[in-house]
């Protein structure tokens, strides 16, 4: 069994998982408070774009990150206004907003950089740097523990262990605090919450704005993390695989967590044919791997294994009573 | 509560969003440095001012046709099938089995025989996500999404494996000569003027104007299409009408799925004569934009459809002339899905006001 024992596909899993677990808890707090988003992919896109635009052009990798950010928020924005605020579908805003994404970043980047839609390549201070955690090194030599140590958990990127830290971060909130009851009620009962003398209004578009910070740092994450620099399309379906895992996971923080670490080790064992063949004595086909995810949440949707309910108030915009 | 006239609703509103999405891509064109006024009309030029332009725009129109088709049916039942993608990767699928297994002795056969393969294995996909919805209450929209997914992962395992010609490229074999559909330059030119050289519209275009008048047909004219649209108004008062919402899920995506995989018979039987990776490009997402557009109307989309057939055509011209990429078509389209879709209200209600407003002020001139 190679591939469980194996200290580079756990390690690549972390990197792969970042990602979609920060789109996932991004989408959680959206749905949470009754507003579908099928956008994450569209603001994944359009932050990992500005950080790299922005830190290509600063030469600090978090003033990219905070551009990122930004245009995170403004989709994010652009969402609210158009599920809240107008009323309409959200659904459809979602699609546009994904479009959006594919379509500017493109545009925006060949006009900044002519390079044919990407961003030129992030090095140095421009890019996130691999932190050593304390000891690193000094226990590298100690059997099992040593390997661990050094090379799974430590060796990441500062946004990486953010990521982790947001899922505790999240549960509490949600679970926790006046906020988190009030935006979960939200999602299942808005007329109680406006009974109550809470705006939905308000409450919905924190949730969303809470999304788009997130969004922001998985793009960010992206582009100047895992990869150097932007090039097109580079999200590459991760925000919908997000979007599964969130289905998966049935909208609770915690397993948003196992959720995408088991997507993220899908991707990275498709990356290594060589060790699968070795365990399992066979080759199993890249697309395989690659529609895995998605064929999981159909399994799971279906509810043949233990059913994914939804936000009650999940895609509806509220009309206040007269 | 008055209302604005129906011709308001039906033409304004969608001029209005157009008018929109066009006033903000062309600030788009001037803030990356090239002038709105003239990418128009190289656009135009490029689409619409000859027999060349035409051949392609209204092959990419075609396309749309067909996908915002299979939109605006699942729309009329109050659906929103996203995976019109898929569904035309399966229809491919479908087009290429038919074309490549079966000795066709003339084109017309096979152009029935690969409208049905196109049909069926777009509809066959549409199926589970369709009854998922019937009968587990999986939300047809993230299913259709899934399935979207999972298509473009099945067609590349079959296009690397099975299907695979011989060379390097991960695509079918050439289909047989016999199979080849007559383009519009085969159709249209007379004598020494060739109309339409060497463009990629053809017969599968009347195919699509067919589609378009059958569902028309379908939706306003039958028993099924009242059920649909009933179930789309009202799922309760259609169960209390003994409309089964079963029978219309499945019903109505089954045509749907059919619908967008039959787009196949136009880019693969008609364009490429094999199947090849990512031959959809995007198609089946424009089918949203089209039959928002087109308000899901047959005639609308058909109308919608050609404005995107334009815009594309237009778009490859502008990539090919100036500095801006193709993707600003992207651009369009995105905006576009979200004024027509998702920001109907905001372009709805000051318009509504005016009207009102206006028959207001009317009553009392003449009161």
């Amino acid at each position: 069994m190679d591939l469980l024992f194996n200290i580079q596909v756990w390690d690549s899993t972390i990197r792969l998982a970042t990602p979609l677990l920060l789109a996932c808890l991004a989408g959680l707090f959206s749905e949470r408070s009754g507003i579908f988003d099928i956008g994450l992919e569209g603001k994944m896109l359009a932050a990992a774009f500005m950080s790299a635009a922005v830190a290509y052009t600063s030469g600090s990798v978090w003033v990219g990150l905070l551009a990122g950010i930004g245009a995170s928020l403004a989709l994010s924005l652009l969402h609210g206004l158009a599920s809240i605020t107008f009323r309409g579908n959200q659904l459809i805003s979602g699609v546009a907003i994904n479009f959006l994404a594919a379509g500017l970043t493109v545009v925006v980047a060949q006009s900044w950089f002519a390079q044919g839609g990407r961003t030129p390549q992030l090095a140095g201070a421009a890019r996130f740097e691999q932190i050593e955690l304390p000891f690193a090194s000094a226990v590298a030599d100690v059997p099992f523990i040593g390997p661990i140590y050094a090379d799974l958990i430590s060796g990441h990127t500062i946004l990486v262990y953010f990521a982790l830290l947001c899922v505790p971060a999240t549960w509490w909130l949600l679970y926790r605090t006046r906020f988190g009851l009030r935006l979960r009620a939200v999602g299942e009962n808005p007329a109680a919450v406006d009974t109550a003398g809470v705006s939905v209004i308000g409450l919905r578009f924190s949730a969303v704005m809470i999304c788009g910070v997130l969004c922001g740092i998985a793009g960010a994450y992206l582009a100047t993390g895992l990869q150097a620099g932007f090039t097109k399309d580079m999200t590459a379906g991760r925000g919908y695989i997000a979007l599964a895992a969130l289905i998966f996971a049935k909208w609770r923080p915690w397993y948003a967590l196992s959720a995408t670490i088991l997507f993220g080790y899908l991707q990275a064992i498709a990356l290594r044919p060589d060790l699968i063949e070795s365990s399992f004595g066979f080759e199993i086909q890249g697309q395989l791997l690659d529609a895995l995810p998605f064929i999981m949440t159909v399994v799971i949707l279906a509810g043949f294994v233990g059913k994914a309910i939804p936000p009650r108030a999940g895609g509806e915009p509220y009309v206040k009573e007269r | 509560m008055e209302k604005m006239p129906q011709w308001a609703d039906v033409v304004l509103v969608p001029l209005v969003s157009l008018l929109l999405a066009s006033i903000i891509s062309a600030f788009v064109i001037l803030a990356i440095g090239e002038s709105p006024w003239a990418a128009l009309k190289l656009m135009v030029n490029g689409a619409l001012g000859s027999s060349y332009g035409w051949g392609y725009t209204l092959y990419y129109a075609t396309n749309f046709m067909f996908t915002g088709l299979a939109v605006a049916v699942a729309f009329h039942a109050r659906m929103f099938n996203i995976g019109g993608e898929g569904q035309a990767i399966l229809g491919g699928l479908g087009v290429a089995l038919v074309c490549l297994y079966i000795p066709w002795p003339h084109w017309s056969l096979a152009l029935i025989g690969a409208t049905l393969g196109a049909a069926l294995f777009g509809a066959a996909w549409a199926l589970i996500p369709a009854f998922l919805q019937a009968k587990r209450g999986s939300h047809i929209v993230i299913t259709t999404i899934m399935f979207n997914f999972i298509a473009a992962a099945l067609l590349n395992y079959l296009l690397v494996n099975q299907l695979k010609a011989p060379g390097m490229e991960p695509a079918t074999p050439k289909f047989a000569q016999a199979t080849h559909l007559p383009s519009f330059q085969d159709m249209f030119s007379f004598g020494d003027t060739v109309l339409f050289r060497g463009t990629p519209a053809n017969v599968a275009f009347f195919v699509a104007v067919l589609a378009c008048i059958a569902v028309w047909v379908l939706i306003w004219k039958t028993r099924l299409g009242y059920e649909i649209r009933a179930f789309g108004h009202s799922e309760s008062a259609a169960k209390y009408a003994g409309i089964s919402p079963t029978k219309i899920i499945v019903v109505s995506m089954l045509i749907s799925g059919g619908l967008a995989g039959m787009m196949a018979v136009n880019n693969v039987m008609g364009e490429a004569e094999r199947l090849v990776l990512n031959a959809v490009e995007g198609a089946g997402f424009i089918g949203i934009a089209v039959a928002l557009m087109g308000r899901s109307h047959p005639f609308g989309v058909f109308l919608a459809a050609i404005l995107f057939g334009f815009l594309y055509q237009g778009g490859a011209e502008l990539a090919l002339w100036t500095s801006i990429p193709r993707e600003m078509i992207v651009v369009i389209q995105a905006l576009v899905i979200m004024f027509t879709g998702a920001l109907d209200n905001m372009v709805r209600a000051p318009l509504e006001k005016a009207f009102i407003a206006f028959s207001k002020s009317h009553a009392k001139a003449e009161g």
